[in-house]
Formats: structure tokens, sequence, C-alpha cells
């Protein structure tokens, strides 16, 4: 999982709309479709269209695409459209990123790192293919990465976040394999990252920020250890990241943004607070953040959209039960069923 | 542009396309293999291409020498969030026992560009922790410079605070908050840091002994502008290990009646705030009921904290199912 932001591409403009635009009013000048709905068709063609165009942000992308490609798939899967996709190749590709070390790379040729190692490991899940792995090797990987005091480095270069705490943990669990670190221990360090307002940051005392307050939770609820959240405190803190139009933001007093729809929603869900949002206002700020014509969802209305906020567009859908979206798992972030099929089985 | 460029040398221009300088003639580049059919195949600029593919190279070779350090910096140029090429970097940085000043300026050249990556910050720690506490000047200044282009760059306040705990300078930062709390008293990443100096600071005394003077500093920032989340939640932290001191301040409470009894502004937090006290425990006085009733648009509940509930369901209503919730959990004795 990656909180990263890509480059930005121009605004879309429409020389069409008046100064004071209505948002709805002006895509219907664009197309007959109003923002009312999810134009699911288009952004599965948007999702398989999106990296072969000649773009700046394709080119940013290289590094990362074992993000992008986990971003793209779930959403398909979300759509029910994960049959478009070539499993062959795409499960090949996956495993030449896989280093002797047992951790993968973003890409072909480049160096391990927890981030790309769950994204692999998701992907796999997505085909149900967990099998084609050696178990052993990818979760000694993950493993080795934990710290004397519970945290986890991004790779042997030794950055700490607690994003990677939650990466470790949410891999390790799909792998069944949570037995080989020091859970007691990591669950602490998280703990340690805790403020008084409720949320988490990425160290102890970091500022809050929904990215990281995700992050912990998922990691606490996949331990079993979300007695440890003030669920009442940090719900209220959640809640409060709603802004008029809607849309919700990261930390107090930012702009809104789509991917927030993600780690501030599911983490309601995980605290059983979610019913404290205007679930209606949200829907609508995520469907007007589309691009009606072309597919894709962009941070916020106007802005270019990127593979990163549509699947975090969608899957925010999916968290609000929005119709003909798949239901996904909050803590694992991937579609239900295809938890269900890891945790049930075996 | 790199500070040790050899200015119209044709072996090593940068101008030039990679493959037409004399410097590299003796490197075959490595292309990316995408397999057969790629899936999800990525559509490169010639120019992003044709460096990656001489990084591959170098990379695959495992060549650490100047020309590598310099490939490195080009390619970074081109995309500094790619990670595998900062590691390498380190690797020939160390081999070659560059001078890391230089790659302290290195760093902030490329943060100009772009400083919202993690490998640029990561590789800053790298670069600083080798260097030591004589640098602690140096990443304050340029984690400051950084912050006065985005006061809440999550990145830079991760790093200061690093910084701070691993090679010393604390004694300019609470002046250093106040400065950006009057540029913006809505910065919560500034009172996140107020919070962390004062409970980590190894001169600091802790909540107990500066409570007081940040009970003062806050409630004059909350009075400048009470629609301030970030202020109110700061003044609660100060009492978080005492809730009895929290009620029985008085300070505390006549900051909620005078924001109560202005009409000028959005009164939620201060709303909110009474109704924490009223459950845990405060008595409310008359002036407390009266400044909320004279809110109240609705019939008069004798219960004060369901009402200060009803208001506020009022005035911030996309909260609405959170106020209701409020409301179910008021005890009798919170009247």
């Amino acid at each position: 999982m990656s909180t990263e932001e890509t480059e930005r591409g121009p605004r879309r403009t429409n020389p069409e709309s008046p100064p004071n635009y209505n948002f709805s009013s002006r895509s219907k000048l664009m197309s007959s479709t109003s923002s009312s709905q999810l134009v699911a068709d288009k952004h599965v063609r948007y999702i398989l269209m999106a990296e072969k165009k000649e773009s700046l942000e394709s080119v940013v992308m290289d590094h990362l695409r074992m993000n992008g490609a986990y971003w793209g798939l779930t959403t398909l899967d979300l759509l029910d459209k994960l049959g478009t996709v070539p499993e062959d190749e795409v499960l090949s590709w996956v495993m030449t990123c896989q280093h002797e070390s047992g951790g993968f790379a973003g890409n072909t040729g480049h160096d391990p790192h927890i981030l790309y190692t769950l994204s692999a490991v998701q992907i796999l899940a997505l085909f149900d293919k967990i099998s084609i792995l050696d178990v052993g090797k990818v979760s000694s990987y993950v493993a080795g990465l934990q710290n004397e005091d519970g945290s986890f480095s991004g790779d042997i270069w030794g950055e700490i976040d607690t994003r990677f705490s939650y990466i470790a943990i949410c891999c390790l669990s799909i792998l069944k394999c949570l037995d080989k670190i020091n859970v007691e221990k990591a669950v602490a360090y998280i703990v340690s990252c805790k403020n008084l307002d409720g949320g988490f940051g990425c160290t102890p005392g970091a500022e809050s920020h929904a990215g990281q307050i995700f992050c912990c939770v998922g990691a606490l609820a996949i331990t079993g250890s979300l007695h440890h959240v003030d669920k009442d405190l940090l719900g209220w803190w959640l809640c409060e990241r709603q802004v008029k139009t809607g849309g919700l933001n990261g930390r107090p007093e930012k702009l809104p943004d789509v991917c927030y729809s993600w780690w501030v929603l599911s983490s309601l869900i995980m605290i059983d607070r979610v019913h404290w949002i205007d679930k209606a206002k949200l829907v609508k700020f995520i469907l007007d953040c589309q691009d009606l014509d072309n597919g894709g969802i962009s941070d916020r209305p106007d802005d270019a959209v990127d593979i990163f906020h549509t699947y975090f567009g969608v899957a925010g859908l999916s968290l609000l039960e929005y119709p003909g979206v798949k239901t996904i798992d909050p803590a694992y972030a991937l579609p239900v069923d295809v938890i269900n099929r890891i945790l049930f089985t075996r | 542009r790199t500070l040790d460029r050899e200015l119209g040398n044709m072996d090593t221009d940068e101008t030039l396309p990679l493959s037409q300088r004399s410097e590299w003639s003796d490197v075959v580049p490595l292309t990316q293999d995408d397999g057969p059919n790629p899936v999800v195949p990525i559509a490169y600029k010639d120019e992003f291409r044709e460096t990656m593919d001489y990084f591959r190279a170098i990379y695959s070779s495992d060549e650490r020498s100047p020309r590598a350090l310099r490939l490195t910096e080009e390619t970074l140029r081109l995309n500094s969030g790619n990670y595998t090429v900062w590691h390498f970097r380190r690797l020939v940085l160390e081999a070659l026992n560059h001078d890391l000043y230089q790659e302290l300026e290195f760093i902030e050249s490329i943060a100009e560009d772009n400083s919202k990556n993690y490998q640029l910050w990561h590789h800053r720690r790298w670069v600083a922790e080798k260097l030591g506490p004589d640098v602690a000047g140096r990443e304050l200044e340029f984690t400051r410079r950084v912050l006065s282009l985005d006061a809440k760059h999550y990145h830079a306040w991760s790093h200061r605070q690093w910084a701070l705990r691993a090679l010393g300078g604390w004694e300019d930062e609470l002046d250093y908050c106040h400065e950006l709390l009057e540029a913006d008293v809505f910065n919560n990443s500034a009172w996140n840091q107020r919070y962390y100096v004062i409970t980590r600071s190894p001169s600091s005394g802790g909540v107990e002994a500066m409570r007081e003077s940040e009970v003062s500093y806050t409630i004059k920032a909350i009075l400048t502008n009470p629609a301030n989340e970030s202020s109110w939640l700061y003044l609660k932290a100060l009492y978080k290990d005492n809730k009895e001191l929290w009620i029985s301040d008085p300070s505390v409470s006549s900051v909620c009646l005078n924001v109560l009894s202005r009409t000028d502004c959005f009164h939620g937090f201060a709303l909110s705030t009474l109704l924490d006290l009223l459950c845990e425990g405060l008595s409310p006085t008359n002036e407390h009921i009266d400044s909320v009733r004279a809110l109240a648009t609705e019939e008069p509940d004798t219960n004060l904290a369901n009402l200060v509930c009803t208001i506020l369901g009022r005035v911030d209503p996309i909260r609405a199912n959170y106020w209701a919730w409020r409301k179910s959990k008021i005890t009798v004795a919170a009247m």
C-alpha cells in the first residue's frame, strides 16, 4: 500500500462552464450521463488502457508498478471484471519481480521492498494463486524486517513507519504465518504511535493522519487488538474529516481527497462507527470525482484521474454498499470473497 | 543542475543522449524485459527509457564509479520516486567515500522539484545520520524551508521530529511553532509539534510543568478563531491525565462561555467541549445554562447536556448521527 502522490496532470477545463459552476450541470454539457451514477464500464476501460498511454504519469509509476497493478486489478475484481485480464501473464510478471531474499520489487529489476511484497501477495490472492509462492521464503523476508522495538522496516535500508507494521501483519496474515513475528511487540509499537486525539501517526509523536490511522487500526484489527483503540474518541476524529462538500480529508483543515474515502471509511467500519458520517454526501462526492467521458477517478472534482484514486474511489463506494460493486474487506483491502477463500480453507 | 558537471565536455555532456556520449561508449544498455505480451505495458518517453537502460546496465554490473554516481543523479532528476536508484546511489556514495555535505545539497536540489516522496526523505535521514549532531541546525533549516512552502508537509515534519530526537536543537522549537501558528492558527501539524516538544524535549518539565503557560497560549489562539478543531483538541490534551483539573479550571469553562456569547463565530467546538465537560461531571452554573439556551431555537430541555446535543445536531448537521449518539449516552447525572 502506498500513500505516495503521483504527478498531477493539468486540470480538466470546460470553456462552456460558468464561473460558479455547478458540477452536475457541467457534466451534462459534456456527456449524457449525470454524475449521480458510477460509470463502471468506463473505469474498466480506463484501467485496461491507462498504462498504454505515452504519459509522464506512466513513466513516473514504473518503479511502483506492483502497487499500480494491485490497484487496477482489485478495482477490476470489485467491478467483477477480473476475467478481462490475462491471468498467466500477470502472474508470470509478478514472479519476475521476486528477489532471492523472498521479497518482491515494484517492477522487474528493482530492489525488494515490503510495500511491493504485500501488493504481490494480494495480486496472487485475487487470482487464488497463493499456492505458486514459496510461502516460507516470502514470510521469512517479511518477518526479517521486524525490529527490536516491534516496529517494521520497509527494507534493508531501515526506514520505519507504521505503514510497514500494517503491511507486514496483513501480508503474514494472508500467508497464515503471523506466528513468525513477535505480534505482542508489533502491537506495542503501534500503540506507542497513538496520539491524544485517538489517532495514529507514522512514528511515536507524529501527527495523526488518516492514512496512518488506517494502517494502525487495520493491523490491530487483524491481530485481534482493537481494544487498544478508543473507538469513540477516534470515531469522532474520523467523522470530523467530513467537510461540507461531503468529501473526507486526512487531517484537520486539509482539502478533501477521494483516497480518504478509503482510509477514513475503512477505519470507521473496523471500529463500528461508520454511521457517524453522512454516507449519501460522501457517495455524491466520489461520483463527482469521476471522468464521465474517459473513465477514471481523481482526488477531487475536476482534477486529472489516476489509477490510485480510481481504486480508492471504487473501494470507498464498496464500503458504502454502492450497487454493482463487490464487498471489500476493510482490513485486508481485498474483496471479501477473496479473503473468505483464504481464511476459511486449509 | 549538478555541482560537479563538467561544462562543454563532450564525454559527459548531459545535453546529449547517453548513447552519444563517448564516456558511456563501453556500456551496453539493458532494456526492460516486459515479457512476450506485457499485461500492463508501460509506454516510456525516450529520454527516460534510455536513461533507465543505462542505469540497468551499471546496476547489473554493480559499477560504483563517479560516472555511475552522475548517472543516478540524472535518473533521479527524471524520476525522484525511483527507490532502486536511491539505494544504488547510497552504495556508490559509500564506495567512493563521497562528500556527504555535497549530498545534502544534491537532495535539496531534488526537493525543489518534488519533495513529496518517501525515498528522498529517507535518503536525507541516512545522510544526516552519518554526519551526526554537526548537521542538527542544517536539518532544522532544511525542514523549515520546506515547511515555508507547505506548512503541513507530513514528510518534513516527520524528518524534523527525527532530527530533534537524534541530533538535538530543541531550544527554539516552541517559538518556531508559534511562528507557524501566527501565520495560520489552523495548522494542526504545528499544534501537534507543540505537544511533541512539551512531552519529549529533554529540557521540558512535561505537561504538568508547562500546563499553565500552554493553556494560556491556547486560549488566546481559540479566541482568535473559535472554529479551530486543533486548538480545542490541544486544550483538552493538556489535561489528559487530570480530568478533575479540566473540569475545575475556571479558564476552561470561561473560554467556552466567552465563545458561546459571541455572535460572529461557529459555536460547534465550544459546545462540544462544554458537552464533554458536563459528561465528565461539571456542574453547570446559571451562566452556562443561559448562554446555551440563548443559542437554542428548540424547546429548552431541562437537561443541559441534552440541549447542547440538540443544538449541535442543528449547527453541525453532517454529523447529526454522532450528536444523536452522544445524546443517547447522557446519563441522568449530567444535568
